[in-house]
């Protein structure tokens, strides 16, 4: 494993906290390693990141390595493949990631004007998080919603109908 | 003229409960074209013969002849084989194959059964973008009925055939919809495309013999393999046959999917189906198939809508993604949101892509922001031509091709931006500055 001493110096370290998946979260792992070839534990990388980030909130070192333990497979592997893709989040992210598309169709109907509402109304900036950590706004690409423009996507949930200021507000307000 | 808007992928999308098996069995004559088929123990290579007389081209942008595509799979590989399903639908403009996975999943699970039996694969992957978690658990749930029902798993309708059908979520990545980076991602790598040949086809998933189709391309399986060839070409064109989805967006008044019958005249899409242009706007351009193809002007509205007439008219139906972009629009600005969309989802894997737009970006931050040339238009022409046909996947291609056209096209407007130093029209800025002025007014106490 490409790690140097310090590093795995730190892991020992932490090795008062490290982390571990549940009984469940062990068996969603197994039914995941069951979908690939035996020899092909790599593709569950990537479900399994999925995992440990839904339990974890984000995918932090500690997470990381538990993915690669849990797999069997070399840390820098996964790190790799963590780092690769925009929604597996390394750092700590609000409780709601308010994710807004300004791609082509969104950007003509006016999606950036209401990404500016937001960041007004919640004083911060784009890829910033609210002080009390509760909301994380992020500028993002094409939701397969071009026909819905403005929308945004908060979590998993997508709110695409052609969303204004004003609805804006009544989404953000509602969210406890 | 009265329009049919009843065609077949589309025939009775907003049944309720359609999710359903049961629904979709009733209102689509689900899961017949496998009984028929796989219960009826046809000849795989005749699934195969009948796929490619129907003249079905991939609906996922390339175009290229399904029933083709499935022929190159090597009849004697001792290998197992994939069939993998391109559900990471995220060319800017397009949200059909949402659409069709959210109301009738079961359309696309039996194309997905169907295409594996003709090509013989046991597995099949699912790849769904990860912004469409959502759709996770319906998926899941109807794999499961379908499963229940007999028509997934072991000895399918008892003709010895099996098959497991799997969903691997993407997590982000514009590039994991090409199709040899897509089968890195699933293998559990970096999502970077892969060199070609080999296709897929032959060494694909797992160095395994595998095809790869769009979500909307399989959904089209199951009527042709019950329904035949000939009836499938009662719409469409002689070289573009069937019916196609186009994802229509932009300031017009009934925005969405709409199937069309393939030939139908862009215009007819524009006035018939999405009502027209919202009162008040005036239509400057149309990208007819996703953020990659070059636009077209309102003068070539009578285009018709087939893979030959739209290359002819010098752009593509790629995706089906159809943006009518008004003339409050700045072209330039619009180059530069296409631009900084592409230099983003780059994979920094070879030379020409990944340089190329970060300068095609810089270049036209300048010009947009008044700092530019008249030479500079033209070097951003030549940085476009250089990644044309000379990127190692067709993204560096899908980030030239529409700067070009726009230069083509609007050459005025980039001109204006240069000598005027700000934008013939915007209304995208002018939205913008009451925002710029509160916050200067603020940084200022
Ligand atoms: C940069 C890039 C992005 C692509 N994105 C998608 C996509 O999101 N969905 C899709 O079905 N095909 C996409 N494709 C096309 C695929 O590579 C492939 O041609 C397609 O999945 C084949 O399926 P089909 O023959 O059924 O169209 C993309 C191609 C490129 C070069
Ligand atoms: S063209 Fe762009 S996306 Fe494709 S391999 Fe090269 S750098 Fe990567
Ligand atoms: S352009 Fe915003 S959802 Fe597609």
């Amino acid at each position: 494993m490409g790690l140097n001493a310090t590093k795995v110096g730190l892991d020992l370290v932490r090795l008062g906290r490290e982390l571990a998946f549940t009984p469940e979260d062990q068996a969603t792992v197994r039914q995941i390693l069951a979908r690939y070839p035996a020899d092909r534990r790599a593709s569950a990388i990537m479900p399994v990141l999925w995992l440990a980030q839904e339990r974890f909130e984000f995918l932090s070192q500690e997470a990381i390595e538990l993915t690669a333990r849990s797999i069997d497979m070399p840390l820098h592997e996964v790190a790799a493949v963590a780092s690769f893709y925009t929604m597996y989040h390394l750092e700590p992210v609000g409780k709601y990631v308010l994710q807004v598309c300004c791609t082509l169709s969104c950007s003509i109907m006016g999606a950036e004007r209401v990404f500016a509402h937001m960041e007004q109304k919640l004083g911060i900036k784009a890829g910033e998080t609210t002080p009390d950590g509760k909301f994380t706004l992020k500028k993002v690409e094409c939701l397969a919603s071009c026909g819905s423009a403005p929308m945004l996507q908060i979590n998993e949930r997508m709110f695409d109908e052609n969303l204004d200021e004003a609805a804006v507000d009544r989404l953000l307000d509602g969210l406890k | 003229m009265s329009l049919n808007k009843k065609l077949l992928l589309f025939a009775h999308i907003d049944e309720p409960g359609l999710t359903g098996i049961d629904v979709y069995k009733r209102a689509y004559d689900g899961y017949k074209a496998v009984e028929k088929t796989v219960g009826g123990k046809v000849a795989p290579n005749d699934v195969i013969d009948l796929v490619k007389a129907s003249g079905l081209r991939g609906r996922g942008g390339a175009g290229f002849s399904t029933g083709m595509k499935w022929s190159f799979v090597p009849k004697d590989s001792p290998k197992p084989r994939y069939l993998v399903v391109n559900a990471d639908e995220s060319e800017p403009g397009t949200f059909k194959d949402r659409e069709l996975m959210t109301k009738n999943p079961h359309q696309m699970i039996e194309g997905v059964i169907l295409s594996s039996y003709a090509i013989k694969a046991h597995a099949a992957y699912i790849y769904i973008r990860g912004e469409f978690a959502f759709l996770l658990p319906a998926l899941e749930s109807a794999i499961a009925q379908a499963k229940a029902a007999g028509y997934l798993g072991t000895n399918i309708l008892g003709s010895g055939f099996d098959l497991e059908c799997h969903l691997h979520l993407g997590a982000g990545a514009y590039i994991c919809g090409e199709e040899t980076a897509l089968l890195n991602s699933l293998e559990g790598q970096r999502g970077t495309p892969r060199l070609k040949p080999p296709f897929p086809a032959v060494e694909g998933l797992y160095a395994c013999p595998t095809v790869v189709n769009n979500v909307e391309t399989l959904c089209a399986v199951p009527p042709i393999v019950l329904n035949g060839a000939d009836w499938y070409r009662q719409w469409g064109t002689e070289k573009s046959p069937g019916t196609k989805l186009f994802s229509v967006s932009g300031p017009v008044k009934k925005p969405g999917n709409y199937e069309v019958p393939l030939g139908l005249p862009l215009r007819a899409l524009l006035e018939d189906y999405a009502g027209g242009l919202k009162d008040g706007y005036t239509l400057k351009a149309i990208i007819p198939g996703g953020s990659s193809v070059p636009a077209l002007l309102p003068s070539q509205l009578d285009t018709p809508l087939d893979y030959e007439s739209v290359a002819a008219a010098g752009s593509m139906v790629g995706s089906g993604g159809c943006v009518f972009v008004d003339d409050q629009v700045c072209m330039v600005d619009l180059a530069l949101n296409v631009t900084k969309f592409y230099r983003h989802e780059s994979c920094g894997k070879c030379t020409p892509c990944r340089e190329g737009t970060h300068w095609m970006e810089n270049i036209l931050t300048q010009i947009e922001n008044g700092e530019g040339t008249i030479e500079q238009i033209d070097e951003l022409y030549g940085i476009c031509d250089m990644i044309l046909g000379k990127s190692f996947c067709a993204l560096g291609d899908a980030a030239a091709m529409p700067v070009m056209s726009y230069i083509k096209l609007f050459r005025d407007e980039f001109e204006f931006h240069v000598r005027e130093k700000r934008c013939q029209v915007n209304r995208r800025k002018a939205e913008l500055a009451p925002f710029r002025e509160a916050a200067a007014a603020a940084s200022q106490v």
